[in-house]
């Protein structure tokens, strides 16, 4: 077999050039050699398995394990439940990783992580070793500290992972009769996805407002107030979904009882026909194989340069299970970002070269409020060498200064790309 | 005295501003998730893969400025320096 440096000589300084052209050959001095496992296939993990391979020119090997047979989106399922877009459409497979890309995936799930010994244990597949880790479990939920929710998932939807519970949900929402009352609950944040609760309340009371004008929106926010695009979010409820929809801060749920899909909240009871519990978050349980304190229980602490896990080396973590730097949300265009900021680090790092010293990400969520009109929230975010994190960048980023269709498109464009960035 | 300062400061300099052979590639990655992997948009935002560097960079500055009016432009061109600009409108001009 052909190693590169063979590969180059015996293809002569025509190909040589053709690669610095397409910016293949400047992947440093020495090519970065070595596999890395890449836990979790979502807009972190997936990001990273391709951008590792196409950025090592098919030098390193890669693994994907994910436990999914399909990628479905987060971003965008708030259209599903509204009945404005369909699950085939938020639903990528994983095919062209594999075909385009030759990363090796493993339909599985992580048993145990030995740091030390750099390799991995699977359900199915035994052990893996390692070079390089990569976990991007995104969150898991807190369930038991919502007092009888353990269990009652199929009735009370969280919706709040895309996939069978999306489908769910929007199935409940169909479902209900005219006049009765789809109730949300938010957990205090952080959570996954800043602006998405209110999204899927604008989304359902759009649905309602069509077809079954008599029901109800209740928004129990466990929060003092919206915790994204504010301004924009209460233009639209008190504008398209005034008498539908109702905004309740402070609203911290203790416990439900799926019988009677009654919500406890502090001070009322609130009875309803659906009952979409959003839990309190964590970050994915496969973070708490590794040897290191989460921060609050919750978050894992990294190395921004590198994404790598502080305390652990050599194991990578990306994405919503991150404690964030300053003003950084939980996203999946972040994830997408951070997951090039450590497939760039790691190539560098099997290569013996420093990690990039001066990173760059950025973030944009767009929100429907209808189905026609969107949202932005945009911010970059540099690296400051003397705070070791990411800053978000003063005068830059911001809001849409209103509701606007023009985003709609953009927004659209955005999920397309975004999909095949990480995917395609 | 002076001499020596200056020299330190220049070899700190350097060292601070060593820059990754692949910075340009990192910065034009942070682009991808909305003009395509490399610059292909496959949606309605615009490919960057091969237009003229003066081109891009003309563009970046007029929504900097406000100029040419922008849904979201303005706000992104604003959160990287010019020298980064730079870098990202040579990449994507070098893509085919
Ligand atoms: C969140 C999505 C998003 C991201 C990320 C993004 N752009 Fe844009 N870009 C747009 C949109 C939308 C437009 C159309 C103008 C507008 O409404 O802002 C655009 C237009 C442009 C144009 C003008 C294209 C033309 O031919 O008219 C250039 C150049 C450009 N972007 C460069 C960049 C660069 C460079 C980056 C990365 C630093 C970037 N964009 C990141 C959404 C994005």
């Amino acid at each position: 077999m052909l190693n590169r440096r063979d590969f180059l000589k015996t293809a002569g300084l025509a190909a040589a050039g053709a690669m610095a052209v397409s910016g293949c050959a400047t992947t440093g001095r020495n090519g970065a050699r070595g596999h890395i496992v890449v836990v979790g296939g979502g807009f972190g993990g997936a990001t990273a398995a391709k951008y590792l391979r196409m950025w090592s020119n098919a030098g390193v090997d890669v693994t994907l394990v994910e436990r999914n047979a399909e990628f479905v989106s987060c971003p965008m399922s708030n259209l599903v439940i509204g009945g404005y877009r369909q699950m085939s459409d938020i639903t990528v497979s994983y095919a062209n990783l594999r075909d385009r890309h030759g990363v090796r995936l493993l339909r599985d799930e992580v048993t145990a992580i030995d740091a030390a010994a750099q390799k991995i244990r699977l359900a199915k597949n035994g052990e893996l070793k390692y070079d390089r880790l990569i976990l991007s479990p995104g969150i898991d939920f807190m369930i038991g500290a919502v007092g009888g929710l353990e269990g009652n998932l199929e009735t009370i939807p969280h919706a709040w992972k895309a996939g069978p519970q999306t489908a769910l949900l929007r199935q409940q929402l169909e479902a209900m009769p005219d006049g009765g009352i789809f109730a949300m609950h938010i957990p205090k944040a952080p959570f996954r996805c800043p602006p998405g609760p209110y999204e899927r309340a604008c989304m359902v009371a759009s649905y309602l407002k069509m077809h079954k004008p008599r029901s109800k929106v209740l928004v129990l926010d466990a929060n003092g107030e919206i915790q994204s695009k504010k301004a924009l979010f209460t233009k639209a409820f008190e504008t398209h979904y005034k008498g539908i929809l109702e905004y309740l801060p402070n609203n911290e749920l203790r416990s439900v009882d799926a019988k009677t899909r009654t919500a406890m909240l502090d001070f009322e009871n609130v009875k309803a026909n659906v009952l979409n519990v959003i839990p309190p978050q964590r970050a994915g349980q496969v973070t708490s194989m590794l040897d290191v304190p989460l921060i609050n229980d919750r978050w894992v602490d990294v190395d921004w340069l590198t994404m790598e896990a502080k305390g652990v080396e050599r194991v990578h973590v990306l994405g919503d299970a991150l404690f964030p730097a300053p003003t950084m949300p939980k996203s999946g265009h972040m994830a997408n970002q951070q997951a090039k900021v450590a497939a760039a680090a790691i190539l560098n790092l099997l290569a013996g070269e420093p990690p990039n010293g001066e990173p760059v990400v950025m973030n944009t969520c767009y929100s429907y409020v209808d189905p026609k009109a969107v949202v932005h929230v945009a911010s970059v975010h540099q690296y400051d060498a003397t705070k070791n994190t990411f800053l978000p960048v003063k005068g830059a980023g911001g809001l849409s200064p209103a509701a606007n269709e023009l985003e709609a498109k953009y927004a659209a464009s955005w999920a397309k790309n975004i999909w095949a960035d990480m995917l395609a | 005295m002076r001499h020596k300062i200056c020299l330190l400061l220049l070899v700190c300099a350097a060292i601070a501003h060593a820059q990754d052979p692949n910075l340009a590639r990192n910065l034009a990655a942070t682009c991808a998730n909305c003009h395509g992997t490399n610059g292909k948009s496959i949606g309605d935002n615009k490919s960057l893969a091969g237009e003229p560097k003066e081109k891009i960079l003309r563009k970046l500055q007029e929504f900097r400025s406000g100029e040419k009016p922008s849904s979201i432009m303005q706000q992104i061109a604003n959160g990287y320096t010019d020298a980064q600009l730079e870098l990202i409108a040579s990449y994507f001009a070098e893509r085919k």
